[in-house]
């Protein structure tokens, strides 16, 4: 009871990378709270997923695992959640902020009355004092998001409904393996307990989804390419140096709303975010909302013909010329030089 | 086949996050609403777009606006019926402010039972002052029907059957829903038709009670003469809602800290564009393996 839960999302038959994510910070959260985490899976053809979120952090898996629940839709995910959480009452419950957990979190939060925020970048515990009420809350979550096209950050808390709830960005938060090998507990879900008639009214008819050949995530260098770039033709010098130096390409949203680059390759706040070794930020003048994808980057290295462009406040180097002339003169050097 | 369809659109006015210049925030880091332009929710407008589908499609099917905000986003209303929009409603009142997602929610499910009758709901993903994406699926909960959200089109309708398809992160979904059922547009579906000229014509008039305070007797005539020009406004009472659910002290979440955005700065080394300064850097790089 009152622990910690997350809810899981499933990517070709293994438990996507954004809940492993979350129950690494949900373990970390857990310590300080003194509760557990627990993990609610739904999907068919679970059998054995409990062993990687034991791996992570987990303490107990709930496993949903029913023919009727092979694809999300809206209904009957909302009826698990709902009603397993009205029986366990979580003190904290975490989605990841993708199209499955900004579908799915929202109604149940709607249906449980409990205070919902989108999007998290940083989760903390924290204690909050309410001065008209003369009261203080100790062991919150904060949940801590950009607002307004990210100009600001603003923490956000839930201090009298409960589960306190909250979506995450992919990809800000770690995954991360607990040291020592654990064990936990399975539980299974009641499936039939908790479908309302009525739930299965939606079909998916037909899904095409392609695994994405773009792995901003995992990449350890990455040249990405801004509004300054100029054309999608100029795009390409960004594309040779990668291929080059072992690279993938990124964009910022200017870049992409441009055309120059497609959507997938988009690094921000509404896009990837990353964190890669070095980066080369190329015609990219460094809006908020570029930087806020890319901040925690190893290095930072900025071609940009303008000596006053922000990214070059938050760069290590700030190369001052064109595209056009810098790069071919980086990868000349590469070639030559390197093994 | 059923002939024509109830269509109630979701439309929020929000400044205009996409353009923010140095002026956007105030010194005390608060946001400096009044250099920002108050738009129509971009996406908002792709719903609006697949709602005159419909009305393109089935001749006689009836879309009504509602919007929830201060007085002046009665403008939502009228952009919505220049572009073909029948009617509209705006839900202000001062108990409203401060409403998060689920105080909202609840706020346009109340005036959506007031207006009764309806098939399809349709709405922006999300809003960009906000980016949650919740009061869609928070609305569609409440009133106890079945969503579907990241819509791109809406490819087919018969009778109480809807096909859709979804744009997600990794590809595309096509779902069949039933009516009623409410949908949420994403910014990769076609944009909204621009406003037509006769139609402009028609409601360049149209206004709210409160905006038409202290006009000149002759003008109030018109809207008895033409009551299309009358654009309600429904207040908490009006909708028959709780106020406890409302407004700051209704919403479970609260704002406990605005911090503006300070990245930290460094020094960066400022090189130029010789051969020299990028044949040292590539070399410090290569030499500290971050390359290679």
């Amino acid at each position: 009871m009152n622990n910690l839960f997350v809810i899981c999302e499933m990517d070709n038959g293994h438990v996507a990378d954004i809940s492993l994510e979350l129950i690494t910070k949900g373990h970390k959260l857990a310590g300080e709270l003194g509760c557990s985490v627990e993990a609610l899976v739904m999907g068919h053809g679970l059998k054995g997923v409990e062993k990687e979120l034991f791996a992570y952090g987990a303490d107990t898996v709930w496993l949903a695992d029913d023919k009727r629940l092979e694809h999300y839709t809206s209904l009957p995910y909302t009826s698990i959640a709902k009603g397993l959480f009205e029986e366990e009452k979580p003190q904290i419950a975490l989605l990841g902020a993708t199209s499955f957990g900004r579908d799915l979190g929202p109604r149940v939060s709607s249906a449980l009355h409990s205070g919902l925020t989108a999007d998290c970048t940083a989760l903390e515990i924290g204690e909050h004092t309410d001065k008209k009420k003369g009261k203080t809350y100790k062991n919150l979550l904060l949940q801590i998001r950009p607002a307004f096209g990210g100009n600001i950050i603003a923490t956000i808390i839930n201090p009298e409904n409960k589960p306190q709830m909250a979506t995450v960005r992919e990809g800000v938060m770690k995954k991360e393996k607990c040291r020592e090998p654990r064990k936990g507990e399975v539980k299974k879900v009641d499936v039939d307990k908790y479908i309302q008639p009525g739930d299965m009214v939606v079909k998916v008819l037909e899904r095409h989804m392609e695994e994405s050949k773009i792995d901003l995530k995992g990449a350890s260098v990455i040249v990405s390419g801004g509004y300054g770039v100029g054309s999608r033709e100029n795009f390409d010098l960004l594309y040779e140096l990668a291929e080059v130096i072992g690279a993938e390409v990124g964009a910022s949203r200017a870049a992409v709303d441009a055309g120059f680059a497609d959507h997938d390759r988009q690094i921000g706040q509404t896009g990837v975010t990353v964190r890669p070794k070095l980066y080369i930020a190329c015609g990219i003048s460094g809006q908020v909302q570029h930087l806020a994808g890319m901040q925690e980057s190893a290095m930072i290295i900025s071609v940009n013909n303008d000596p006053n462009a922000p990214i070059n406040q938050i760069a290590d180097y700030a190369i001052i010329g064109e595209i056009e002339s810098v790069i071919p003169k980086m990868i000349k050097y590469y070639k030559e030089n390197s093994k | 086949m059923k002939k024509s369809y109830r269509i109630i659109v979701l439309a929020k006015q929000v400044p205009d996050t996409r353009n923010v210049g140095k002026d956007a925030m105030k010194a005390d880091g608060t946001v400096n609403r009044a250099v920002l332009p108050a738009i129509f929710n971009p996406e908002d407008l792709n719903a609006l777009e697949q709602a005159l589908r419909i009305k393109d499609r089935f001749p006689g099917s009836h879309i009504t606006m509602l919007t929830m905000g201060p007085p002046r986003a009665a403008e939502i209303i009228r952009e919505g019926l220049y572009r073909g929009a029948d009617d509209g409603y705006l839900l202000t009142d001062r108990a409203f402010a401060g409403s998060d997602t689920l105080a909202t929610s609840y706020a346009l499910s109340r005036a959506i039972l007031k207006i009764g009758d309806f098939d399809l709901i349709l709405a922006g993903r999300q809003a960009i002052d906000g980016d949650t994406a919740q009061v869609g699926p928070q609305v569609a909960e409440k009133l106890k029907i079945a969503q579907v959200s990241y819509a791109e089109e809406i490819l087919e309708i018969k009778k109480e059957k809807v096909t859709v398809k979804r744009r997600l992160e990794k590809g595309v979904e096509i779902v069949e829903a039933p009516t009623p059922l409410l949908i949420t547009v994403t910014g990769s579906a076609p944009a909204c038709r621009p406003r037509n000229a006769k139609l402009i014509m028609k409601y360049k008039r149209a206004t709210t009670l409160s905006e038409r305070q202290g006009i000149s007797e002759d003008y109030i005539s018109i809207y008895n003469d033409r009551p299309f020009l009358n654009l309600p406004e429904w207040n908490v009472t009006d909708i028959d809602a709780d106020p406890a659910q409302l407004g700051l002290s209704g919403s479970p979440t609260k704002v406990k800290k605005i911090e503006n955005v300070v990245f930290q700065a460094k020094e960066a080394k400022v090189l130029q564009d010789s051969d020299a300064d990028i044949n040292w850097l590539m070399k410090e790089l290569i030499t500290n393996h971050t390359l290679g």
